[in-house]
């Protein structure tokens, strides 16, 4: 059975899927969380391009990596959750 | 009439029409002022409930096992992974695949698919985000009723000292940056039906540069474009147009799929009948819908 260099490469991608997603529910620091958020919705946009949808791959990479983490961003500065801001 | 005689019928109008309250006020307000009471000492108190650890994490426990009987139970009635008959192998994929092109005029077929064939649920969806986007000014609008003297006073420091920070980086990378985002949304959006990508995306990206620069240079600067009234004459104007664009094929007898809007050759840019103002409305919304989610995230205002 010969390895693919695509499959060992969707393959990396696909465990640092699991692992990030375990991670998110697991990390206390709700910073820490939308970030490795970021990184999900990142490698699941480059793992769309690999299914061959790229439509989903611009779309998960503008919403899902861009506008919804600064929108997390934004509602974790309104509630004071961010450490570094102002009495937070 | 009194309130022996009346059939339940009877009973159920007077009480939606509110005439119970009219006819007798005093039996009304002393009913009410009972079950007020009533309900009071029945109310379901969390604190309670938590002081009596056993029987909170027994209920606890059994409604996540109700929920995951329920949802196993589903998933078990799914059909099973490849199957012929299944609803996903019918004639519609087929139809789609060999006629998509000819009938909507766009090569890249889930544009075609989503605003030709199913143009009226994208219809639905751009019709949501604008709710949303209301309701969020709705709620988060900075003004007597939503914010306290207390609060105004903590955004204007904050303002203030957004103001005081040096922000070079940002604002050098926002200055080359956001030009070439906004044309690579609007070249994403002009080229839905094209290439991947359509309103959605590039709606997502044009709302995504308009972000960086107000985040590298304040809101004001965009504010200055994007006033409240042109915001909302964008969106309403975006809609009302697919609105206009889309409704063409219902009152022309509902069959859309052989109208008369010239198709074009497929491949140029200007083709595929309504595919492309309809993205172009979409893409509008979207980056509206963005950028106010962001500004009435960060100041309660456009």
């Amino acid at each position: 059975m010969s390895l693919d260099i695509a499959t060992v490469i969707q393959g990396l991608l696909v465990l640092f899927l699991i692992v990030s997603a375990i991670a998110v529910s697991v990390v206390r620091n709700l910073f820490l969380a939308v970030i490795i958020f970021m990184g999900y919705s990142s490698v699941m946009a480059i793992i769309w391009i690999f299914l061959g949808a790229p439509d989903l791959a611009i779309t998960e990479a503008a919403v899902g990596a861009g506008i919804s983490s600064v929108l997390f961003f934004l509602t974790l500065k309104q509630i004071h959750a961010l450490k570094g801001t102002r009495e937070g | 009439m009194t309130n022996q005689n009346k059939t339940i019928w009877q009973k159920w109008k007077a009480w939606v029409n509110g005439e119970e309250a009219l006819l007798h006020p005093d039996a009304y307000i002393a009913k009410r002022a009972e079950r007020k009471k009533r309900s009071k000492k029945k109310t379901f108190n969390m604190r309670r409930m938590k002081e009596n650890p056993q029987v909170y994490h027994f209920l606890c426990v059994s409604v996540c096992a109700a929920f995951i009987g329920i949802l196993l139970a589903v998933v078990a009635e799914l059909p099973s992974f490849g199957a012929a008959e299944n609803p996903t192998n019918n004639e519609v994929m087929e139809r789609y695949l060999e006629k998509g092109m000819e009938e909507t005029g766009a090569i890249n077929f889930v544009t075609g698919m989503i605003l030709d064939y199913r143009a009226f649920d994208t219809f639905g969806e751009a019709n949501v985000l604008f709710l949303a986007v209301i309701g969020v000014w709705m709620l988060l609008q900075r003004d007597r009723k939503n914010f306290s003297a207390e609060q105004e006073r903590e955004c204007e420091e904050d303002a203030a000292i957004e103001t005081a920070e040096s922000k070079t980086i940002l604002q050098i990378g926002a200055k080359y940056l956001t030009p070439m985002i906004l044309l690579y949304g609007v070249y994403v959006i002009c080229n839905g039906h094209l290439s991947p990508g359509g309103g959605f995306s590039g709606g997502a990206i044009i709302g995504g540069g308009l972000i960086l620069y107000a985040a590298a240079y304040g809101q004001e600067k965009v504010g200055a474009f994007l006033t409240k009234r042109r915001f909302l004459t964008m969106i309403a104007g975006s809609l009302l147009t697919y609105f206009a664009c889309k409704s063409y094929s219902f009152f022309t007898g509902a069959n859309h799929v052989g109208y008369a809007i010239p198709k074009g050759t497929p491949g140029e840019i200007l083709s595929a009948g309504w595919i492309l103002p309809l993205n172009i409305c979409v893409g509008l919304v979207v980056a509206c819908t963005m950028y106010g989610f962001y500004a009435l995230f960060t100041k309660g205002e456009l």
